[in-house]
């Protein structure tokens, strides 16, 4: 059966275990569908980059799932008419990754700040001095803006 | 025929030795060869290296990276910006 990953963010006022709960809804049904949840990782309540219908952090919660293709359309709507979901993106995946994701790897990872997107070229030669150039308005921003959306730790 | 083809290749050359000085710099693209990141629309990290200050995506002319890349980069930093993970624009 084709392997799909599913993220949602559910809103910030409920808790966790109803974040579980609603992936536990979503595994049993597909138990009974005869599919099997692959993956499953809950990423804790992330600060996000910009307001979602007011909410400015949510839950994130991960899923790859083994499952035929009508399980999801259903499972899709059964979320759109979850009033606590904020939005899902389903997207089908060749294979699932065993390993942890890359969210949970760089948290757990010691945060550098080794690398700040393309470098503006060293003026060697003398007369073309600029003020601004393309590579200017293309700098990579400042890792603090990142640094300052760590996610909470509950 | 007349005096302008004379003067057209000087006009040209001046123009060539007035390169960018960054022009000699071509890196490689850093998604090929071997232990290239994977391209993971959930590796924040890794995408946000390809974003401006105002979080645009930077064009490959820039980082360097191969046309084909460069559309998956593309596709995972909308799918990051779909899910809050990047932000569609900085103020």
């Amino acid at each position: 059966m084709p392997l799909y990953e599913c993220v949602l963010i559910a809103r910030n006022d409920v808790t966790q275990q109803q974040v579980e709960a609603v992936a536990d809804d979503v595994a049993a049904q597909l138990e009974a569908d005869g599919g099997a949840v692959k993956k499953r990782e809950y990423w804790g309540l992330r600060s996000l980059a910009y307001r979602i219908k007011k909410n400015r952090k949510g839950h994130y919660m991960l899923l790859g799932l083994d499952a035929k293709p009508p399980f999801v359309t259903e499972m899709e709507r059964q979320l759109r008419l979850n009033e606590d979901i904020l939005r899902f993106l389903t997207l089908r995946v060749e294979t699932i990754d065993e390993a942890q994701s890359a969210i949970l790897a760089r948290k757990s990872d010691e945060r550098e700040r080794s690398f700040r997107g393309p470098r503006a070229p060293t003026r060697l030669d003398g007369g073309r001095r600029r003020s601004f150039d393309d590579r200017e308005e293309f700098r990579a921003r400042d890792d603090g803006r990142e640094e300052s959306r760590e996610p909470v730790e509950e | 025929m007349s005096d302008s083809t004379d003067i057209n290749p000087a006009a040209r050359r001046s123009a060539v030795g007035a390169r960018r000085p960054f022009y000699r710099r071509r890196k490689s693209c850093p998604f090929s060869g071997p232990n290239a990141p994977k391209i993971d629309y959930k590796d924040v990290r890794l995408l946000s290296r390809f974003l401006s200050e105002r979080g645009k995506i930077v064009p490959s002319r820039i980082t360097a990276v191969s046309g084909k890349k460069q559309r998956e980069l593309a596709l995972a930093i909308k799918r990051a910006r779909f899910l809050a993970l990047l932000p569609y624009i900085l103020t």
